[in-house]
């Protein structure tokens, strides 16, 4: 009973496949339909546990990509030495079956009525809970201003990058600027490096603003653009940060 | 493959029965303070060693096995929590 009691608070459940969507070439969107789900908050993930026909088990975590409003959507990367991710990108089916249990963590969350204007900086995979919170932005039609830094290598690896196109050019308060750091497409408007303290400060709001910063990518990502941030007068305790991008499989 | 806190919130919200990725802990070695989602976490071991970010000492190690949990927790000195 204790251990009922226990696990009662964060239960593995089946959820059912009902849509998959290719972002990128190595990155798919699948929807989910978890017959117990208690509604989530943008910044969240869920655990997925896979099961070998042998018994053996591998955990991974993956963040949620809709809004609290939406279907349970998550945006996988595929590595390619990884054990969870290329069977969730090019397996896995609509109508299977997939253990998971969440939504989970507190830290990375934004909430809309949070009044402070929101600087988020993705690097790879990592823009997918930062869309979750854009999308509830949305969703909700809050006004918070929002600026969105987001670095890839190429065009093609950009994730969402139709719904970022509209998101921008809707104006209403979601500013994106993107960097391209491998190869630009010609005619390419957009920065071409990784992201440097010169940019952030071109992008960011000044730190008077005080803004709500929330930063997810690789970890080497995260800690460059974390110090660049401090360097430009951020307080530390003010960026949020989750570094997974990239790694993990 | 270094992860942080975050990526353990659900092995913490299992083992603690609450939300675990706010709590402020302090290493015991250093003094540095910061969420546990901040932390260091390095998942290929055979189970979970957290380190803490600023001095790379050991906080917290967790081993499952189908039946049992170990869980050490000698490095953090304190956390703090929301009541």
């Amino acid at each position: 009973m204790e251990g009922t009691a226990v696990l009662g608070r964060l239960t593995w459940q089946v959820a059912q496949v009902t849509g998959a969507k290719q972002e990128t070439p190595r990155v798919r969107t699948i929807t989910l339909a978890p017959p117990g789900w208690p509604g989530h908050r943008a910044g969240q993930h869920v655990d997925v546990c896979l099961t070998a026909e042998d018994g053996y088990q591998a955990e991974r975590s993956y963040s949620i990509a809709s809004a609290p409003e939406q279907a349970l959507e998550l945006t996988v990367e595929r590595l390619d030495d990884g054990e969870v991710s290329p069977y969730l990108v090019d397996e896995l089916q609509p109508g299977d079956g997939l253990d998971l249990r969440g939504p989970i963590g507190g830290y990375f969350v934004w909430e809309a009525d949070d009044p402070r204007p929101v600087f988020l900086v993705a690097g790879g995979s990592g823009v997918v809970p930062l869309m979750a919170m854009i999308r509830h932005r949305s969703a909700t039609r809050s006004t918070t201003p929002m600026r969105l830094l987001y670095s890839s290598r190429t065009i093609e690896d950009v994730i969402y990058r139709a719904e970022l196109d509209d998101v921008a050019a809707a104006r209403n308060g979601v500013e994106v600027t993107q960097t391209l750091t491998r190869a630009q497409p010609e005619g390419w408007t957009g920065y071409a490096r990784r992201i440097d303290p010169d940019m952030l400060r071109e992008v960011a709001w000044p730190p008077t603003e005080k803004p709500a910063v929330y930063v997810c990518g690789a970890t080497l990502f995260v800690q460059a653009v974390t110090e660049g941030l401090v360097g430009l007068g951020y307080d530390p305790l003010t960026v949020r940060t989750e570094r997974y991008g990239g790694i993990g499989g | 493959m270094m992860l942080d806190g975050n990526a353990i919130g659900g092995m913490m919200l299992e083992l603690f029965g609450r939300e675990m990725t706010m709590v402020v802990s302090t290493c015991r070695s250093c003094g540095a303070t910061g969420p546990l989602a901040s932390v260091d976490v390095y998942m290929k071991a055979p189970g979970v060693v957290v380190r803490c970010r600023t001095c790379e000492s050991v906080l917290m190690k967790i081993v499952r096995s189908p039946k049992r949990v170990w869980l050490d927790i000698d490095g953090i000195r304190m956390m703090q929590m929301e009541a």
